[in-house]
């Protein structure tokens, strides 16, 4: 089974139209939205889900006033700052439960939370494994890895041999939770400075966990002299740039469409990202 | 006062916001920005600050003494991020897991545990023409970005105007920059995604209970479903940026656009007096 993730660093480089086109192009796949914090893949794929589940993660101090003796035992020792007047500021609170264990009178109890759902969805390029985290809910790494399972599972119960993942951004737990073990990943950048900048970062993580890379410049004609930078950056990495996309409003037209570019309109664009899918199989097969 | 910037994910045009704002003001007030962005930070790429300091951010991570350890496995029973795992003859730590809460080191029962600090990233600071700069940087590979962010925060200057520049998303590191803020700015753009982002962005600032204003940026690239929802939901859009591949160009280059097109210097002083009505008039209002 291969698995390919896309990322970008930083969102907003058009890594989820390619993906949604990706979705288009791919023959025999299981779809994955691991970018759990502000998925957009659904706007683009409209999802019936098949299967809801709740996501339970993540602990929360609760205190039972009734039992407090206040001590103080247990705000004195929080480094987590998450207890103040006897009370738990669950925002603060990191579930480490350190408190449970030091009050004398056994007032604390940790509770699950529920921090957000999880979907298998029918899209009308095959199922769509993705997760809505709750509001300020942390975790997004275990979500993710959750995301991966699921959609691990349901390719092998239908043989299918490749799972497309549309990667959060940054550089921290989720996306982490997203690259191991994955077979390729799909850098989607920006010919602007904070674009190459970002670039430069996320390819790290890819190296730090060992997991091949290929690059994909995203408006490209947007800023030449950048363009030409990242090209030199990834060559000189021994990372290969398999397509530029020039930039293009049919990629927005599309998307307020709720269609994937190459279904949308034939140029340029959905050229290229032919291209890029093109390199990605035969990446893939070799 | 304290202003922060999030726009429920990034691309969006935040940092753009971030700086011009901030160069903007400085000329009367005085002006910290704060890039709590830390896993991608980006404001120094356009404000080009001169760092004089920085300051490793660490969290103390327990060692085990194996000469005085029993390997009862009581830390690893209490660790609740599975962090330690006891063998009949060996006790790990796998430190990038460890949250730092100490639990472990205080209730070993033989005392063999003690605390080393480990780097997980960096807070540095210095200037920019006048505009304080501080910022965080996650060391790749480490996966937990907000005790970066306490430390970029823990800098923060209550003389004057603070601009926190935040991360995307709706969850924990964003929570993390955006509490304790006067007022929260959310950007946007007029699009599916755009819009889509904007709503989870709102429903996190007002959860915090967080005043908020809209910028759209990249208006004209879109639909009109992003002004709808603002006018339903009583949100003022107190900035409108028109697609415009002149500013993309600065913006490409790393140049703010207030100093490319210094014309824009006015919307943002506006932008920040219509801010500064929204605060007071909140903190003049009787507490309900
Ligand atoms: S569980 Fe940990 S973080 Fe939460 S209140 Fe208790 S000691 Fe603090
Ligand atoms: S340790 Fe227990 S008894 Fe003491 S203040 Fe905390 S909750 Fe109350
Ligand atoms: S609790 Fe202390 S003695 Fe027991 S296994 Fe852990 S380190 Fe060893
Ligand atoms: S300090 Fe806390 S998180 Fe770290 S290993 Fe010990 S119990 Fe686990």
């Amino acid at each position: 089974m291969k698995e390919i993730v896309v990322l970008s660093g930083k969102g907003g480089t058009g890594k989820t139209s390619i993906v949604g086109s990706f979705a288009a192009l791919a023959k025999d796949k299981v779809l994955a939205d691991c970018d759990v914090d502000a998925a957009d893949l659904h706007l683009l794929l409209q999802p019936v889900a098949r299967e809801k589940q709740e996501f339970w993660s993540g602990q929360a101090a609760q205190i039972d006033s009734q039992k407090c003796i206040q001590c103080g035992l247990c705000q004195e020792m929080c480094r987590f700052e998450a207890i103040k007047d006897f009370k738990v500021d669950s925002v603060s609170c990191e579930g480490c439960g350190f408190c449970a264990h030091l009050c004398p009178v056994q007032a604390i109890a940790l509770r699950e939370n529920m921090a957000g759902h999880w979907f298998i969805s029918d899209t009308r390029y095959g199922p769509l494994v993705h997760a809505r985290l709750g509001i300020a809910q942390e975790n997004s790494g275990k979500l993710v890895a959750l995301v991966r399972q699921q959609a691990r599972e349901l390719a092998e119960k239908q043989g299918s041999s490749l799972i497309i993942s549309d990667g959060p951004p940054g550089i921290g737990c989720p996306v982490i939770s997203s690259l191991s073990g994955a077979s390729l990943a799909v850098l989607v950048t920006e010919p602007t400075l904070s674009g190459i900048h970002d670039m430069e970062r996320v390819l790290g993580v890819c190296r730090h966990f060992g997991v091949p890379a290929m690059a994909c410049i995203n408006k490209c004609d947007s800023n030449d002299y950048n363009t030409y930078q990242i090209v030199r950056y990834c060559h000189s990495q021994n990372v290969e740039v398999a397509a530029q996309i020039p930039f293009d409003n049919t990629v927005t037209e599309a998307m307020i469409q709720g269609l994937p570019v190459v279904e949308y309109r034939q140029n340029d664009v959905s050229r290229q990202i032919n291209v890029l899918w093109e390199t990605i199989t035969g990446r893939l097969t070799n | 006062m304290i202003i922060s910037i999030a726009s429920g994910k990034g691309g969006t045009g935040k940092t753009l916001v971030a700086t011009s704002l901030a160069l903007s003001l400085k000329e009367n007030t005085r002006v910290q920005l704060l890039d709590c962005d830390v896993e991608e930070p980006n404001d120094h790429i356009f404000l080009k600050p001169i760092i004089s300091e920085s300051q490793a951010v660490c969290i103390p991570t327990p060692k085990v003494d194996e000469a005085k350890c029993t390997y009862c496995g009581r830390c690893a029973e209490i660790c609740a991020y599975h962090a330690i795992v006891v063998f009949p003859k060996t006790a790990l730590v796998f430190a990038p897991l460890c949250h730092g809460c100490g639990a472990c080191s205080y209730l070993c029962p033989e005392k063999a545990i003690s605390e080393e600090n480990r780097e997980i990233g960096v807070v540095e600071w210095g200037h920019s023409d006048g505009i304080q700069f501080v910022q965080g940087r996650l060391n790749v590979g480490e996966a937990m970005a907000v005790p970066v962010i306490r430390a970029v925060k823990a800098r923060t200057s209550h003389d004057g105007i603070a601009i926190i520049d935040v991360s995307p998303g709706t969850s924990c590191p964003v929570v993390e920059s955006v509490k304790g803020s006067d007022f929260c700015l959310l950007v946007t753009e007029p699009t599916p995604f755009g819009l889509n982002d904007l709503a989870l962005a709102v429903e996190t600032v007002r959860m915090l209970k967080i005043p908020c204003g809209v910028v759209v940026n990249r208006a004209g690239v879109g639909d009109e479903k992003v002004e709808e929802y603002c006018r339903k939901e009583d949100i003022p859009i107190l900035l409108t940026i028109p697609l415009d591949t002149s500013i993309a160009h600065l913006c490409s280059q790393g140049i703010p656009l207030v100093e490319g097109k210094p014309e824009w210097k006015d919307s943002f002083l506006r932008l920040f007096d219509a801010i500064g009505e929204m605060v007071n008039e909140r903190d003049c209002s009787p507490k309900r």
